[in-house]
């Protein structure tokens, strides 16, 4: 069932390329349709899954025999959260980009492609097949931003898609000397898992591979592509980004680098979390002086996306199923606050300066934006009630077995996360401020939300909320995940 | 010799003959018969018999699979010469069907007979072991290619680029024959498989080296790689649209075959030289070559405005990353090599045919003629899309795998010490030079609007067919690589490599 998931998602893209151009209707229910369609496959498959069972193979046909690919699709409960989180961002990323009327075809054809790659990542089985994935994911991104986006749109596309290439490289460099040294026989992942590879090599392979996805993911410093990429993004795109594009980097570290070289992470475990740490302490206090406000949640994403590095650097149980949680629901959270920006706010006002919307009265005009955002803001600030708390909490209780001083340090990001997007949800929305003159001239009302945005943003709000409450329906899913033979490597490095 | 001898070798060059009498029918008919009618009318005829022709040749080696060696090596026949000769004879064809909506000459007959004998001396240049007859369809494919480039009349740039060509090639001629020269001196023999035993009872020795590094120029001018590649923008640029297609296209899978055999088999003993003895091998020397090839073929490519000089740097760069197809072991070699080549060659002839068809429609090969093309050819515009990101090697597209058995296939050589890691490297690093470029064009077709006034544009169906065809095959090949693999190292295994 979860296979169908990848399969309807790129039917989806050519119908809807097929699609008249004059006929944005057709093609958005086209869309519609697509992902809802993949959200109950991923929903189906998910209640048909058996945690316990570890590793479920899918599909495994011979591919190309001569360098031993299979196509083997196989899922377990890692892959079930982030398909899971996938289909929903389809969902909403959907509902939110219903005002697309240029090109409106081409839009969600790209937009399918994307969430295809991301799906079939998700739950590939063999290297290669994760890569092709991976690098399908690539060049939906670039069109776009480059042909849908605002601010320096150019710019922001083509520095995405360089970093994102310039990553999967060194992923590619990683896994083909992987292939060579173990014996050149097989992609499959498990049986490049069970091989042990000498220390020396993994030395150099393992940041190689690690820091190849986690570019993707926001690392610091290779972080950059992020905020201008999402700030050019249209909404749905940034959606994407932030939702589940940089989830692709994070889990391509767990799924790859780790299980493929545990020594190698033993090796550098100190270093990547002080990595995961700056960035998370970095990317708040940059936030904290942003006066774009798409730059403010694209920083607040890479600090939030530390801590999933942060998490799977920690070498415990606790941490890394708080990291797979925190991915999930930063992928939620983000979404929503790119959809409160970019949606509903920037293609009202028309201008995403902190100072300019003070004076607007958005709490005034908007009150269903503006309390979108305060409870985005709570769930991202990691308020108990909410899914980002319990996955940061999880993550700082790993980190501290671990490392205890970045764990502090880490908790000191949180506290500056507290100020920035409380700092910003005032000046935005509840500012006392009177207009300006000149905004008081273009003081008219605004468009109401409408009802897509509204159910969009009522999906999002429910599962943050759910997961929040009821942390147990994922991660009864996440922990017996770690006890599948993928990750007997890493289990014996971490000495569990 | 007898007369069974003859029928024979007659029924074995048929593929050839019945290139070479296509040839003259083509040129027979145009001549005699068309003079008068309207242009496009006989480019068409002339298209329809070389496809005739060619689709004959191809059905006769499906239906008679030869295996044999005659005259000593002078032609050897075996399945992998027949899937090679296949492939060049569909390229023959795809380029024939391109030269009939292009308006370069009034010569119709003599430029498609021209366009045959080439494909003749690419399909002999493929089937033969012996030195001598490797140097005599060479210069077949060499002089016609002169005359293809040059074929233009009216135009300067044409009878420059095709002159550049020729000196070019004469050089490089003269430096591969005095490499045969001394091979022979050295051997005895001109024989390749011959030549690589007594190279084995030789040993390594000064004299080889000096004819190893000949024979490398000679053959590196033919796939233009760096630093023989001077001539390549230029003619690219300059020659009519399909000899710029054919030399892209079929010109470098008989090329890159023939060096592949003579170096892998003829001087298999003297990979990596001798230390001692001072020798250099070809392995060191083709890493070099293949190295200085992708970086500057793709440095060079970013700064260029017309598509076609994107084109040829690019296609330097690629003949580097073929290059380090020789460096794998044995039959991977050859596999990946051929499928590399390949793929490269039919998406450039689909890269080309979307440029011919705005190059008449809106005048130029220059980026900013690309304007908008998503809205003024949708249909193309998505096939080039298909293309270029297949040479950026981008999955799913054949592009993409064929880099990946590429650099794949080279790590595997060498055991654990992994001695083409560099290179690898550098390839993929200057493959995200070359997406910075690819996308480049793509902005300019999908995210740049076309002026106001600009119309869609007028394409005809012969070749909407053929790029969409295409298309479909890059992204089918890519999906699906096992469909050529599996018939490669059938091919190779039966050589036993």
């Amino acid at each position: 069932m979860l296979a169908w998931t990848i399969y309807l998602s790129f039917a989806g893209a050519l119908a809807c390329l097929l699609t008249p151009r004059d006929n944005p209707r057709a093609t958005r229910a086209v869309a519609f349709g697509t992902a809802l369609a993949g959200l109950m496959c991923a929903l189906i498959g998910a209640m048909q899954f058996k945690p316990e069972n570890g590793l479920e193979v899918i599909t495994n046909v011979r591919w190309i025999p001569a360098l031993g690919i299979d196509f083997s699709l196989a899922a377990d409960g890692i892959s079930v959260t982030l398909v899971l989180l996938t289909g929903i961002a389809a969902v909403a990323g959907v509902l939110f980009s219903w005002n697309v009327e240029r090109r409106t075809n081409e839009f969600f054809a790209f937009f399918f492609a994307l969430i295809g790659g991301v799906y079939g990542v998700f739950l590939s089985l063999d290297l290669f097949l994760l890569f092709v994935f991976y690098e399908i994911a690539i060049v939906p991104k670039y069109f776009l931003i480059a042909i849908w986006g605002s601010t320096r749109r150019d710019y922001a596309a083509m520095k995405l898609a360089l970093y994102s290439f310039i990553g999967s490289g060194m992923v590619l460099i990683g896994m083909l000397a992987a292939y060579a040294v173990s014996g050149h026989t097989s992609f499959d992942l498990q049986a490049l898992a069970q091989h042990s590879f000498a220390p020396e090599f993994q030395r150099w392979a393992f940041p190689l591979v690690f820091v190849g996805f986690a570019i993707l993911a926001g690392i610091w410093p290779f972080h950059t592509w992020a905020p201008t990429g999402h700030s050019a993004a249209p909404t749905a795109a940034s959606m994407l980004l932030a939702g589940v594009v940089m989830k692709l980097g994070a889990y391509g570290c767990l799924r790859v680098a780790m299980t493929l070289f545990p020594e190698g992470l033993k090796m550098w475990q100190h270093e990547l979390a002080a990595l995961a740490v700056t960035g998370i302490v970095y990317g708040a206090l940059v936030a904290l002086v942003q006066k774009d406000f798409k730059f403010v949640i694209g920083y607040s994403s890479v600090s939030h996306m530390g801590f999933v590095l942060l998490g799977l650097a920690t070498l415990n149980e606790v941490g890394w199923s708080g990291a797979v949680l925190q991915m999930f629901s930063h992928g939620v959270i983000a979404g929503l606050l790119f959809a409160v920006v970019g949606r509903m706010v920037y293609d009202r006002a028309h201008t995403r300066e902190l100072d300019a919307l003070e004076g607007m009265g958005l709490a005034r005009k908007m009150p269903f934006a503006a309390v979108t955002f305060v409870i985005a803001g709570f769930a991202s600030m990691g308020m108990p009630g909410f899914s980002g708390f319990i996955a940061e909490l999880q993550v700082l209780i790993g980190a501290w077995q671990a490392f205890p001083k970045l764990a502090l340090l880490a908790g000191v990001g949180i506290v500056i996360g507290v100020v920035y997007t409380l700092k910003t949800t005032a000046q935005v929305f509840f500012s006392d401020k009177p207009a300006s003159a000149e905004a008081h001239d273009h003081d008219h009302p605004l468009d109401p939300i409408s009802v897509p945005e509204r159910l969009g943003a009522a999906l999002l709000i429910f599962c943050t909320v759910v997961i929040g409450l009821h942390p147990r329906l994922l991660l009864d899913l996440i922990v017996p995940s770690f006890k599948s033979p993928l990750f007997d490597g890493l289990r014996k490095v971490a000495g569990l | 010799m007898n007369t069974a001898d003859y029928l024979a070798l007659f029924t074995a060059l048929a593929p050839e003959v019945i290139v070479v009498c296509t040839a003259l029918l083509v040129l027979a008919v145009d001549l005699l018969g068309l003079q008068g009618t309207p242009h496009s009318y006989r480019m068409s005829i002339a298209a329809g018999l070389t496809t005739l022709g060619c689709g004959g040749a191809v059905v006769w080696i499906f239906l008679n699979p030869t295996v044999g060696n005659w005259h000593g090596g002078m032609l050897v026949i075996d399945p992998l010469n027949e899937t090679v000769k296949a492939v060049l004879l569909l390229l023959t064809v795809l380029t024939a069907i391109l030269s009939v909506d292009c308006k370069f000459t009034r010569h119709v007959g003599e430029y498609f007979a021209l366009l045959l004998l080439a494909t003749v001396g690419m399909m002999l240049l493929v089937s033969t072991e012996e030195l001598l007859m490797i140097f005599a369809s060479l210069e077949l494919v060499s002089l016609t290619l002169y005359i293809l480039v040059a074929f233009n009349k009216d135009s300067r740039a044409s009878a420059e680029a095709a002159l550049k060509y020729f000196l070019f090639g004469g050089m490089s001629a003269a430096f591969l024959l005095f490499g045969f020269s001394l091979l022979y001196g050295l051997t005895g023999t001109t024989h390749v498989p011959k030549m690589a035993e007594k190279l084995f009872t030789i040993g390594a020795d000064p004299l080889l080296t000096v004819a190893l590094v000949m024979v490398v120029i000679g053959f590196g001018f033919k796939v233009a790689a760096v630093p023989f590649h001077l001539w390549a923008p230029d003619a690219y640029q300059g020659a009519p649209l399909p000899s710029a297609v054919f030399i892209a296209s079929g010109s470098k899978v008989a090329s890159f075959f023939v060096f592949a055999k003579v170096l892998l088999l003829g001087f298999s003993q003297l990979g990596w030289g001798d230390e001692e003895k001072a020798t250099g091998g070809w392995i060191p020397l083709l890493s070099i070559i293949a190295a200085v090839s992708m970086v500057l073929g793709n440095l060079a490519a970013i700064k260029q405005t017309s598509v076609r000089r994107l084109l040829a740097y690019s296609a330097i760069a690629h003949a580097g990353y073929m290059l380090i197809g020789f460096l794998a072991p044995g039959g991977d070699a050859f596999g990946s090599l051929l499928f590399y080549v390949t793929t490269y060659a039919l998406t450039t002839v689909g890269a080309f045919g979307v440029l011919g068809v705005v190059e008449s429609q809106v005048g130029g090969d220059q980026l900013k003629d690309f304007a908008g093309l998503a809205r003024r050819a949708p249909v193309l515009a998505w096939c080039l899309m298909v293309f270029l990101l297949s040479l950026a090697g981008i999955p799913p597209l054949a592009g993409f795998f064929g880099k990946f058995y590429l650099f794949a296939a080279a790590l595997t050589n060498g055991g654990h010490h992994l001695p083409f890691l560099w290179l690898v490297i550098l390839g993929i690093a200057m493959s995200c030079v070359s997406l910075y470029y690819y996308l480049q064009v793509l902005k300019q077709v999908f995210v740049v609007e076309a002026d106001e006034n600009a119309r869609p544009l007028v394409v005809s169906s012969l070749s909407r067919v053929v790029v969409v065809l295409l298309a479909v095959v890059t992204v089918l090949l890519g999906c699906m690589p096992g469909w050529l693999l599996d018939t490669i190292p059938t091919a190779i295994g039966e050589r036993g490599w």
